[in-house]
């Protein structure tokens, strides 16, 4: 197996590597962030089903203003985002998701047995995939609710942010590391 | 040009998180439950070189200050974050590892997102009544970093140290911590049922 098929890799080449794209992201244009173009996502979908959730305005800072009033903040930004959803940031998310196709293709996929679940949550949970489904379906909504009320998610607060010493930053990665480690802790007791 | 650029860094990015492992919920779960790790070791060193790369590059006039992009602190940041690190463990999966998952044809991915969307949407819809709460009331001076960073705009935690060098020195201490930190916390004693 050669370094380039190994997966992870050795921790100092895995983290020069990913550190070098957040310090490349910050020096060409701004610190990665992902959640925010789940609501961008929803907002495109939404106005598809009906067209007057976000309409331009000459009155609006973006242009754009919605009649949703998260959509419709600072100045109708996500509104403006949705209206032109090939914008930097989420034909960012685009690229990410076929970079990591690209390199999944190149180490040869994920094996079949641990497409529907991880062996860990198999060795705790059982092989029910309706149980996985369920749970991750659920955890995604947390997740994204949470990232949302935060303003930020594990890239745009806690790697993007602690980066630049952000205050914030540090409040929201101890908040996820005080639930995220007795959780899993209490919820996986095998190792699988 | 913009585009491009996200593109290429987009790509990367992805590229990246599939090789550190960190696209495979099973790494990010026994990273949390401290079984393995090699992941936690991984980004806590990332953040370190990136930390380290920027303020050097700020202090050499390399990196355009107006670049950064410092967040508000608020409380809902720390129960935003809770929530999240409660779904973050369920699902061993957070917003970027979820796509990218999801792209490596991962089927639990594709529910973990279809609930991120739903969640969002939730968030979305229930935001005006949570602006009403408090919740998002700047506290810790707002949209602050630790140091004053010249050329940025920012409130500052500590205004007697220059932001630069507290950035290359905490930058510092997380490739330590992540150089210090061991394999794995506790004893190997939770291996996994034999096959019935």
């Amino acid at each position: 197996m050669t370094f380039w098929q190994q997966v992870p890799l050795p921790w100092k080449a895995g983290g020069l590597l990913l550190g070098l794209v957040f310090f490349i992201a910050v020096l060409l244009v701004k610190p990665i962030g992902v959640s925010t173009q789940f609501v961008i996502l929803d907002g495109v979908l939404w106005d598809a089903a009906a067209p007057t959730v976000v309409v331009p305005s000459e009155e609006a800072k973006s242009g754009y203003t919605s009649t949703n009033p998260y959509l419709d903040k600072s100045g109708g930004k996500y509104a403006k985002d949705v209206a032109n959803p090939l914008n930097y940031s989420f034909v960012f998310v685009i690229a990410m998701m076929v970079g990591a196709f690209v390199s999944a293709i190149l180490r040869g996929g994920v094996a079949r047995d641990q497409r529907a679940m991880p062996p860990v949550w198999r060795a705790n949970f059982g092989d029910s995939v309706g149980k996985r489904y369920f749970a991750t379906f659920i955890a995604g909504f947390l997740v994204l609710f949470g990232a949302r009320l935060a303003g930020g998610c594990t890239s745009g607060h806690m790697m993007s942010g602690m980066m630049q010493t952000a205050v914030s930053g540090y409040i929201f990665s101890a908040g996820a590391f005080l639930i995220g480690i007795p959780a899993a802790l209490y919820l996986f007791r095998k190792e699988g | 040009m913009e585009i491009t650029l996200a593109i290429l860094i987009g790509a990367a990015f992805g590229f990246v998180l599939d090789r550190i492992g960190a696209t495979n919920p099973n790494y990010i779960i026994r990273m949390l439950n401290l079984s393995d790790l090699h992941l936690m070791k991984t980004i806590v060193a990332a953040i370190g070189v990136a930390s380290i790369l920027l303020f050097a590059g700020l202090l050499l006039g390399l990196v355009d200050p107006g670049h950064l992009s410092v967040k508000a602190a608020y409380l809902g940041v720390f129960i935003g974050g809770l929530l999240l690190g409660l779904g973050f463990a369920v699902a061993g999966y957070c917003p970027g590892t979820g796509l990218t998952a999801l792209a490596t044809g991962r089927t639990d991915a594709l529910f973990f997102v279809i609930g991120g969307l739903v969640g969002a949407g939730a968030y979305m819809l229930t935001y005006a009544g949570i602006a009403e709460t408090g919740l998002l009331e700047s506290i810790a001076g707002g949209k602050a970093t630790l140091g004053p960073v010249s050329g940025a705009d920012y409130p500052s935690l500590f205004s007697g140290v220059a932001g630069e060098w507290l950035g290359i020195g905490i930058g510092g201490a997380f490739v330590l911590i992540a150089w210090v930190l061991p394999g794995r916390i506790g004893a190997a004693n939770k291996q996994a049922l034999p096959a019935e």
